[in-house]
């Protein structure tokens, strides 16, 4: 199921349309961004342990095999039952399947970007399925029938007073109250109702511990473990690069996750799920959906130590001002584009072109992920896989060849100053869009060159 | 289902597409544990929204403060033994977590906590009930003073192979930002937490 | 030590005082400095595109005009990334964008210039974050700039306080146009604290970012100038 949508920059126009509201986004990201440096500069080893994390992951992806196969026995030791879903549609049958057996309709879902990776929700719903995100965050995008827009915060677009909006239709508050306050605690009468009442609870994972085959989820708001603990089955999807070997790397990774994601010490709660309650059910999925073919690209493969904090996203100048949602994927900002050309290289190939590459992303990055290289690198992966425009294909050929003869140079040199002093508005169309909010340099007299040559008698 | 030959496909992509294997790093570096730990977890847990009180004394005292901080609780429940016996409570084994959800105050006892964070580990045995930390209005939780470790590296040091089925950090109260970055306390779970630290 | 300049086709183009003040402090300093006038671009505009395959030609000439010096020397840490990164020659280990070759391999200690105006900083990212020629906010690392350091050389400028010290101006190459919305918002960001803080010049290591950031201010009729850190550097 495969919807059209228009390429990022058609869409972060759209954004832009809007400049109170970008003005808006902007800050607020940029203030958790000023929390994340605040609380990772309370730690004189925060690069040591980013290099500790790093490295962690990196021996995971170069042993996974061996890792997922303990993880996979210890789990089964355990007492939870071990899926592996291959893809998305196999992921999604899966969890049907035990919907099924559980003869259950109704699921409660804490957060699992993998679970928005492989569209469940919708999924479920064609299946008659209903399904209801537990995060708040969710829960709202939910209501407006959006995708979340942010993997850690994920109605970061929406004004309180569209919540309240929402909230008066779905939930019967009363009209015009946008009270972040109230609103939250209408989220908790509700939500509270949905998990009593729910039989099976799916949560994401954010580590799989190899040697106790135990799963560590982190929320802040504790929707996990009650819809988990409340239910009678408790369904965790992870993708194989969840995996980390010991519990002592736990230590390093609970250190990092959320003072990069949000400037806190750690997330109010770190649960760590090993067997299934007395008498209940634990299943775990383990995903592919790709990874495998992420792992065999040595340049790429270093994306897959992600662990979702969305540092990169809060510190991206270009995804502040243009919004989860123009990255048209699951996962946005620096991270969902060099993730996304390996799910679909034609869909997201605007993607690793949405950015100015300035390398703020992989210095914030906790697993030192080389991001904006990685950009870079996408870019020429997706030229030569023919994924370019045409129109592009042609000015890069002019491009090169001017540049790579010094005679056509200098003679392109004169015409475009010509061009710029004494015709502002009827240069060519392709550079019509700097123009639209800004102006080009005064054309000087002469070039360098031509002023080193009279001026220097040296060559 | 297709299931055991995904796996085996999935392994075998893995094993063919892997990486050279590197070392894990030595994490010895990161144990340095000298700092003044009480004083850093009340501050801590200040900041992230709890509450701490640094007393001796017994049970009796530690829930007569409860019961002064709540004035209007109905129901406080705890599974550890100390206090059900300070609070004479008659012993219930319920069924199921959804029987906690009129608990006002649920008591309960940490392992450790960890003062970087403002963290305590509590394991499913000192719960009674896995619900009950997350279910309950307020939380209150007891920890010993020589139990205060300065961060998780000492943290994972000590809970190292002991056995539980189910175990959580909690770190405050159950909050959330997601309207407007607006933080509020009590999203799902409790309202506060109050950890006293028994010296 | 001979040092050959390079100078980038957009600085050559339309801004050749940037280039005019490098040549003249570095002869200054006692540097004997040529330029070879066959010298075109270092391909960043092409590779940053995704056609990095189609540069071959333009790095050819590259090196066959710099290959003799002991030192190549640029007016922008841009460019010099570009070759560091992606030129996989010898000559890359030589290639210094100005305000490092000053510090790492002058030593410079003093400068004759003065400068008496209000100036913001703008650490343009590929020299800060590419070349480390600044330390970088997001790191828990000791302080440090290149190019701050110099100006401080310079007597009676004023360096301003900024609300972001090291956020992207939005230029990005070809971004600038394909992405216009993002990348002109980015600009007006970047110039407004400027602004704010009460600039008279923008200063920089990298023309384009100042390019771009002059294009907002002259659209806005400001009468804020963006001056090459060489030009403030080489002031008298």
């Amino acid at each position: 199921m495969k919807e059209i949508h228009a390429e990022h920059a058609e869409l972060a126009g759209e954004f832009n349309k809007d400049e109170d509201r970008v003005d808006w986004h902007d800050e607020t990201l940029w203030w958790i961004r000023a929390k994340r440096d605040k609380a990772v500069n309370q730690l004189p080893e925060w690069e040591r342990l980013r290099d500790a994390a790093s490295q962690i992951k990196d021996h995971v992806l170069g042993n996974l095999d061996t890792y997922l196969e303990q993880f996979e026995a210890n789990a089964l030791q355990n007492g939870v039952k071990v899926h592996w879903a291959a893809n998305a549609e196999e992921h999604n049958k899966i969890v049907y399947q035990i919907m099924l057996d559980q003869g259950v309709l109704r699921m409660v879902k804490s957060k699992s970007m993998l679970t928005e990776e492989c569209h469940l929700n919708e999924y479920l719903k064609e299946h008659g399925i209903e399904v209801i995100d537990s995060d708040l965050g969710e829960r709202i995008v939910q209501l407006a029938e959006e995708a979340p827009s942010h993997i850690v915060l994920p109605c970061i677009h929406k004004k309180k007073e569209e919540i309240g909006e929402l909230f008066h239709i779905h939930l019967g508050t009363e009209k015009g109250n946008s009270d972040p306050q109230f609103l939250t605690n209408t989220a908790r009468i509700h939500l509270r109702e949905i998990f009593l009442t729910r039989k099976v609870a799916l949560t994401g994972v954010n580590f799989a511990v190899a040697e106790t085959g135990e799963i560590v989820v982190c929320t802040n708001e504790g929707n996990a473990d009650m819809g988990a603990h409340l239910a009678n089955v408790h369904i965790a999807s992870m993708g194989i690069e969840k995996i980390i070997p010991k519990k002592e790397h736990l230590g390093v990774f609970l250190r990092l996750l959320t003072r990069s994601a949000t400037g806190q010490p750690i997330t109010t709660y770190s649960s760590h799920f090993k067997t299934p309650q007395n008498g209940r059910e634990m299943h775990i999925i383990i995903v592919d959906n790709g990874r495998t073919r992420q792992l065999g690209r040595p340049d790429f493969r270093n994306s897959l130590k992600c662990i979702r904090c969305g540092a990169c996203m809060n510190t991206c100048p270009v995804y502040r001002r243009s919004g989860g949602h123009s990255y048209h994927n699951a996962i946005a900002g620096p991270i969902g584009s060099i993730l996304a050309p390996n799910l679909d290289m034609k869909d997201y190939a605007d993607l690793p072109f949405a950015s100015t590459l300035c390398g703020s992303c992989s210095n914030v990055c906790p697993v030192k992920i080389d991001i904006h290289q990685q950009l870079y690198k996408w870019r020429q992966v997706i030229v030569k896989e023919g994924y370019a425009t045409k129109t592009k294909k042609v000015s890069m050929q002019v491009m090169s060849n001017t540049l790579s003869s010094p005679t056509a140079y200098h003679l392109a040199g004169k015409m475009g100053r010509f061009v710029i002093k004494y015709a502002p508005f009827a240069v060519n169309n392709r550079l019509n869009p700097w123009y639209k909010q800004r102006d080009l340099p005064s054309a000087p007299e002469q070039s360098f060159g031509e002023w080193y040559k009279e001026n220097r008698k040296k060559q | 289902m297709s299931t055991s030959t995904s796996r085996d496909s999935i392994l075998g992509k893995v094993a063919l597409n892997k990486p050279e294997s590197t070392p894990l790093p030595d994490l010895s570096f990161f144990i340095n544990g000298t700092a003044a730990v009480t004083e850093q977890f009340i501050t801590i847990l200040g900041n992230i929204g709890g509450k701490a009180h640094h007393r001796e004394g017994t049970i009796d005292e530690v829930i007569s403060t409860i019961k002064n901080d709540f004035p209007e609780l109905k129901r406080i429940y705890s599974s550890d033994p100390d206090v059900r016996r300070a609070l004479d409570l008659q012993f219930v084994t319920p069924a199921s977590g959804h029987a906690f959800e009129d608990v006002d105050v649920a008591i309960i006892k940490a392992h450790f906590g960890v003062a970087e964070n403002g963290a305590v580990w509590i394991t499913d045995d000192l719960m009674g009930n896995r619900a009950l930390p997350f279910i309950c209005q307020h939380l209150v939780v007891i920890v010993d003073e020589k139990n205060l470790v300065p961060t998780m590296h000492e943290a994972y040091k000590k809970i190292g192979s002991s056995k539980y089925n189910y175990g959580a950090f909690i770190a405050g109260p159950s909050k959330t930002a997601d309207i407007e970055q607006s933080l509020v306390l009590g999203a799902h779970g409790p309202k506060s937490m109050t950890v006293f630290i028994m010296a | 030590m001979t040092v050959g300049l390079f100078v980038p086709c957009y600085v050559d183009q339309f801004y050749p005082g940037a280039a005019i003040a490098t040549l003249q402090l570095l002869e200054k300093l006692g540097v004997d400095v040529a330029y070879p006038a066959n010298q075109t671009c270092c391909g960043q505009p092409m590779a940053n595109s995704g056609f990095e395959h189609l540069t071959g030609d333009c790095n050819a000439l590259f090196i066959k005009n710099f290959a003799e010096f002991d030192y190549v020397v640029a007016p922008s840490g841009s460019c010099v990334l570009h070759i560091k990164e992606h030129l996989h020659h010898p000559i890359s280990e030589k290639i210094y964008e100005l305000s490092a070759f000053l510090t790492d391999i002058l030593n410079v200690k003093s400068l004759p210039a003065k400068f008496p105006h209000k100036v913001g900083m703008h650490q343009s990212c590929h020299g800060q974050r590419g070349l480390h020629l600044s330390q970088m906010s997001e790191l828990v690392a000791p302080q440090f700039s290149k190019p701050g350091s110099l100006l401080n050389m310079v007597e009676g400028i004023e360096i301003i306080p900024l609300d972001r010290i090291d956020e992207c101006c939005g230029f990005g190459g070809t971004f600038c146009v394909t992405e216009e919305a993002v990348s002109a918002k980015m600009g007006v960001d970047r110039v407004d604290d400027h602004l704010k803080h009460g600039a008279e010049y923008i200063t920089g290591v990298d023309m384009s970012c100042l390019m771009h950031m002059e294009g907002i201010l002259k659209r806005k009729g400001s009468k804020v100038k963006v001056i090459h850190l060489a030009e403030i550097l080489n002031g008298e």
